[in-house]
């Protein structure tokens, strides 16, 4: 027991029938995010740098659903959010509404550093950003063509989207779905990603970032900023989840974990198996480290993209069961 | 067992000093809302209709920080925030940012019947309230001179100030339970600015053991997750309703930051808080009713 800890996630929820390819290319990217995230604790980075660290290269990344590659809005516009929280004090940030903003985890780190408040959101985030002199790029930049196309199916299927309706364009080489294959409504907030991390002074910290559900309604709000529910971290733990973000925060799922080792002193891998047993009618997934350097992961959906590594040189990248 | 009702307008820094011609009206006021709760209650009214119906009253009344009376914003404007819960298989709605309509808790409640969603902000907020055919008036109508003027100090003082969320919890006499909450949130909050009460498990929550509604520094109740942890002690370490919010208000807020309203799937009601005052109301069936604002006036 101790020494570091990390996990990483691309989102719960994933098509069983992805190509080969797009698994590949997940896997990858899940790896060198880890490779990154493993390099800065052992430069002895604090772990609320690392997880911020390793959630700005999943933002970057089209591939998954955050920053560059995020879901949109039923507008065709993207609305960002994220949230950051260091386990020592407690401390949190979180934004949401994030239109131009680069890297909406570091708005959120930013928040919680230099701001009185814990939340913003909009227009005001925005505001924020800019006084502080945060990268700002035009709302296209986060936009890409497979995106406007899931959004065209969303609204043809009227329905939220999940990520059999993206493995349905991978599949076809003109790009467009087989409508038969379009799965039932489901609302699945698939490729959130998320980081969670001990160092090793044994202080945890967890980040969460999002696009949200394709062809959201503008304004909606999901798990990903909300403390407690898609991010949570304090002196035992620190929590990231992903899924169904209604579920989750009905669940206030990222705290439940930490409440559950807290007041029922149960392990970190019992208390993430109790609170995805117990999610009702939704699909979810988290990823969790404890202060003692111990990693978990849980998922009732089908597959969460995730990778985790300990100091002992335990290091595994996954999506399915 | 037996219906219980809470209902609160702020935990905060309340001077005991306060002038008769301020109190008078917040009392009247908490007795008021506290009849219209009960009447409501023993009508047949389920828990969650009469959580709204008390907030609704709460927001209309402009003595407390909600609705008309809200603070205002670092720009002189009104953004209100609200969320409610239904304990029964917690469904929930939250609205931030609301400016023109008239009852946030109302359009709360809508997001939470309405959309496939829980929480909606801004922009998007109104755009659906205005869908929903809900009353909308001119944002001046939520300002008023007090506020002006507590922001014109905050601005001297460079600060921002916290100033009495208001919010509801019930319990009927089958065990259902809700709870409400609504704000302007800080004096002189940066735009944008969201505080606990509209996040599930800081400022409010519900399932099926209890219902709580939170009050007081929003920064801290978010941090200490309030609502839920009161849920999550009962849950997971067995307490009572009054020992585990007891617990995350001595324990797990600082000093002078938070308050709290709760009540229990067996007609319990706990009203705890850390800072100097908390206008609150509690009934419940077997006929005890209370209105207090300082700690000396007993009501748990």
């Amino acid at each position: 027991m101790g020494g570091w800890a990390i996990a990483v996630h691309g989102g719960a929820g994933v098509d069983p029938n992805l190509p080969n390819e797009r698994q590949e290319e997940a896997k990858q990217l899940l790896t060198r995010c880890l490779n990154l995230g493993i390099s800065a604790l052992r430069s002895s980075l604090s772990a609320i740098d690392v997880v911020e660290l390793v959630v700005r290269e999943l933002e970057s990344d089209p591939l998954f659903n955050s920053g560059r590659g995020s879901a949109l809005t039923e507008k065709g516009t993207v609305e960002m959010e994220a949230s950051i929280m260091d386990g020592p004090g407690r401390r949190c940030g979180a934004v949401s509404g994030v239109t131009t903003v680069r890297n909406p985890i570091s708005l959120a780190r930013l928040v919680m550093d230099k701001s009185p408040h814990s939340y913003l959101a909009f227009s005001g985030a925005e505001e924020f950003a800019k006084q502080h002199g945060v990268e700002m790029v035009d709302n296209d930049f986060f936009i890409t063509e497979d995106n406007i196309g899931m959004l065209k199916l969303a609204k043809e299927a009227n329905s939220i989207l999940d990520s059999n309706i993206r493995a349905g364009i991978l599949r076809c080489s003109g790009g467009e779905a087989d409508p038969n294959e379009r799965p039932p409504n489901q609302r699945y907030a698939p490729e959130t990603v998320g980081c969670v991390v001990v160092d090793s002074q044994g202080r945890c910290a967890a980040a969460t970032s999002t696009g949200g559900l394709m062809n959201k309604m503008v304004g909606r709000i999901g798990d990903s900023p909300l403390i407690g529910a898609g991010t949570y971290a304090c002196d035992l733990c620190g929590v990231s989840c992903t899924g169904e973000g209604e579920a989750i925060i009905r669940g206030t799922l990222a705290r439940d974990v930490a409440a559950l080792m807290e007041y029922k002193e149960l392990s970190l891998q019992e208390a993430v198996d109790y609170v995805i047993k117990r999610l009702d009618d939704g699909k979810a997934g988290l990823i969790a480290v404890s202060s003692k350097g111990e990693v978990a992961y849980g998922f009732n959906s089908v597959g969460m993209f995730r990778g985790c590594a300990t100091e002992d040189g335990f290091m595994e990248v996954g999506i399915w069961e | 067992m037996g219906w219980a009702i809470a209902l609160h307008g702020g935990a905060g820094d309340i001077p005991r000093s306060m002038p008769p011609e301020r109190r008078e009206p917040r009392e009247a006021a908490l007795h008021h809302c506290l009849q219209i709760g009960v009447d409501a209650i023993k009508a047949g009214r389920s828990p969650l209709d009469v959580v709204e119906l008390v907030v609704r009253e709460l927001e209309d009344n402009p003595h407390f920080n909600a609705g008309k009376g809200s603070v205002l914003t670092s720009n002189g404007t009104v953004e209100m925030e609200a969320c409610i819960m239904d304990g029964n298989r917690k469904k929930c709605g939250a609205v931030s940012g609301i400016s023109t309509v008239k009852n946030a808790i109302s359009v709360a409640r809508l997001v939470m019947e309405k959309t496939p969603h829980i929480y909606l902000g801004f922009d998007g907020a109104e755009a659906f309230a205005r869908e929903q055919g809900m009353e909308t008036v001119d944002s001046s109508h939520f300002i008023t001179p007090e506020n002006i003027e507590r922001l014109k100090q905050a601005k001297t003082a460079n600060r921002v100030q916290s100033n009495r969320t208001v919010g509801c919890v019930v319990v009927d006499g089958y065990g259902n339970l809700a709870a409400a909450t609504s704000t302007g949130g800080l004096v002189n909050k940066m735009v944008g600015r969201i505080g606990d009460t509209p996040i599930i498990g800081a400022g409010t929550y519900a399932n099926s053991l209890c219902a709580v509604s939170a009050t007081g520094k929003g920064e801290a109740i978010i941090r200490a997750t309030v609502a839920r942890d009161v849920a999550a002690l009962m849950e997971y370490k067995g307490l009572s309703l009054k020992d585990a919010a007891t617990y995350v208000i001595e324990e797990c807020t600082p000093e002078r930051t938070a308050g709290l309203i709760a009540v229990s799937a067996t007609g319990e009601v706990t009203m705890p808080f850390n800072t100097v005052g908390m206008f609150r109301a509690c009934a419940t069936e077997d006929g005890d009713s209370e209105v207090a604002i300082w700690h000396d006036e007993p009501c748990d």
